[in-house]
């Protein structure tokens, strides 16, 4: 893959009044790549999202798509963009295939061009016979599904997915995923926010972790895991007994849930020393996860 | 926000269209119940005030009292078309369906999709308004073809108020805030804008209010000369005056609406 920066970020900051959302924050996109933001609700990733699809100015700092400023060219960006908001607003006063054709009305394709789209569109996304169903009667994910669909109707270079999966069902959350993949390998360069560390550690090439308008670190997901956890976590869980003998031990460790989380380098000698000594406590070691690197940055969970 | 700021002329293209062709698309699901109470209402009216309660009135100004209130009900409904439409038509639009919020994610901008609902605001005005002209002429109680110029002016008209109503839709934290306009304004205007009797019987410091600040007695006033058939220069002060407030009005209401859309 050739490293072109679509989108550039430097120092961009957001202010709503005299709150801070975004704090200079700086980061790049390249073609063809799924880039993640990872963060708890209120990190500042639906703000950015924002400010890309030219629909909430910056407070200062720099953002370019495609090298044209997002202040100076919103319809030029904005023609080229395919955005699945966070929030469901299909049209209600229309049918699924009605809301994919005024869609294309917006961005001027001529009549014939968008049913054909609209068709191609329904399949892919599995909704062919609910064509003319109304959104009401939809469910959940078929709502995120066409959201999806709708946003494809431009033929974008790059989509924007703000929490394409939240609230969704297991089943409804994989029928997405593979969506999404398969859009990665036509080639869309895709940006996705989300607070499932599972979806960004599945789809993307590479993310950041957001954490009160701040970008904490930034990296491929599996190599995040690796350079600041590890391969696997030991969790102790238990009577004050036990807890005190992880304190004794001197391994790096943060208490949440009850729990506390080893994060050491050689997870499975330390379990067997454990085991013995803390008798009253369950111990367990599993795969560590980008869950881990955010609670070991932040001391918080990502979900609340 | 300066004042200056207020008065910021509006970034629109040909894409105020799209817009306009959305809402008509909806329109048109429903368009056979549409035509039912702009054609229902006129005629209860005119049964209730002209037949029933004019038949004790003598001639008003020199007119029949039918003939007097035609005008009226049409200017009415011209009205309350578009008022209603870009304030709790349009704020459904907004605040619970985020129609907007999808649009201006294409590259349409929000000065677009304010124009848009003000334009069919308007057009919902001409629609009501040529359906009722209809109706009086059945009746018989126009002059044609004179008053078919009401259509023509039922646009302009549905402009000041489907403006009027997205400033007061910018300004309305909720949709049961829209009361307050409706009582306030449209009520006593639907009663006292020479509509159901002439303005002359006002005490003159009432009169001139009337003709400063209600835009249904420069519509009414208008009317009434089209639908008698009195082609005079008399109602060109009112035209300028419909004119000027709903351009300024519009360019206010994209003005104050971006200043809530945009965060």
């Amino acid at each position: 893959m050739r490293y072109v920066p679509v989108i550039y970020a430097e120092g961009l900051t957001k202010y709503y009044g005299e709150f801070l959302a975004v704090d200079h924050v700086s980061f790049q996109v390249f073609k063809g790549e799924c880039f993640g933001f990872l963060g708890p609700n209120g990190a500042g990733k639906t703000t950015v999202m924002k400010i890309i699809q030219c629909i909430s100015p910056k407070s200062s700092g720099v953002l370019t798509v495609k090298d044209m400023d997002v202040e100076e060219h919103p319809r030029e960006i904005k023609r080229i963009l395919g955005v699945v908001p966070q929030e469901n607003n299909l049209d209600p006063d229309f049918t699924v295939f009605k809301n994919l054709l005024v869609y294309a009305r917006y961005f001027d394709l001529p009549g014939g061009e968008a049913k054909r789209r609209a068709s191609e569109l329904l399949k892919f996304v599995q909704l062919e016979d609910k064509k003319d169903v109304v959104i009401e009667n939809l469910s959940g994910g078929m709502k995120r599904r066409l959201l999806l669909a709708r946003a494809l109707i431009n033929e974008p270079e790059i989509l924007v997915l703000d929490e394409p999966t939240t609230g969704l069902d297991p089943q409804a959350r994989h029928l997405i995923w593979e969506k999404i993949r398969s859009l990665k390998r036509e080639g869309v360069t895709i940006i996705l926010t989300t607070h499932y560390m599972e979806e960004a550690s599945q789809l993307c090439d590479r993310l950041v972790i957001m954490d009160l308008g701040n970008i904490i670190v930034e990296g491929k997901p599996q190599e995040l895991v690796r350079e600041y956890i590890g391969s696997e976590v030991v969790e102790v869980e238990g009577p004050p007994e036990a807890m005190a003998c992880i304190i004794e031990s001197g391994e790096v460790f943060m208490e949440f849930g009850g729990k506390l989380h080893v994060f050491s380098r050689d997870p499975e000698r330390l379990a067997s020393e454990l085991i013995p000594k803390c008798k009253s406590g369950r111990i367990t070691v599993r795969q560590a996860t980008l869950e881990d690197v955010f609670l070991k940055l932040t001391g918080k969970v990502l979900r609340d | 926000m300066g004042f200056r700021d207020y008065f910021k002329m509006p970034d629109v293209s040909y894409r105020v269209w799209k817009v306009w062709l959305r809402n008509w698309d909806v329109f048109m699901k429903t368009i056979k119940v549409n035509f039912i109470p702009p054609f229902l209402e006129p005629i209860l009216y005119l049964a209730a005030m002209g037949f029933g309660l004019g038949s004790y009135l003598g001639d008003v100004e020199g007119i029949s009292y039918p003939k007097f209130i035609a005008p009226a009900l049409i200017s009415i409904s011209m009205m309350n078309s578009s008022f209603f439409e870009c304030t709790y038509g349009s704020f459904v639009r907004m605040y619970y369906q985020k129609t907007f919020d999808a649009i201006v994610a294409t590259p349409l901008n929000i000065d677009e999709v304010i124009l848009g609902e003000i334009l069919w605001g308007s057009t919902k005005s001409v629609f009501n308004a040529s359906i009722i002209l209809l109706v009086v002429s059945i009746f018989q109680l126009v002059k044609l073809p004179e008053a078919l110029l009401i259509i023509p002016l039922s646009f302009l008209v549905g402009v000041v108020f489907a403006s009027i109503g997205m400033c007061f839709t910018a300004a309305a934290p909720n949709i049961d805030s829209f009361n307050y306009p409706t009582f306030l304004f449209i009520t006593p205007m639907f009663l006292f804008s020479g509509t159901f009797f002439p303005i002359s019987i006002l005490p003159k410091t009432l009169r001139d209010l009337s003709f400063v600040a209600l835009p249904l007695t420069h519509a009414v006033h208008i009317s009434r000369s089209l639908t008698l058939g009195r082609m005079g220069a008399d109602y060109l002060p009112s035209l300028i005056w419909l004119f000027t407030v709903g351009t300024t009005l519009t360019i206010l209401s994209i003005n104050l609406m971006k200043r809530r859309l945009i965060t």
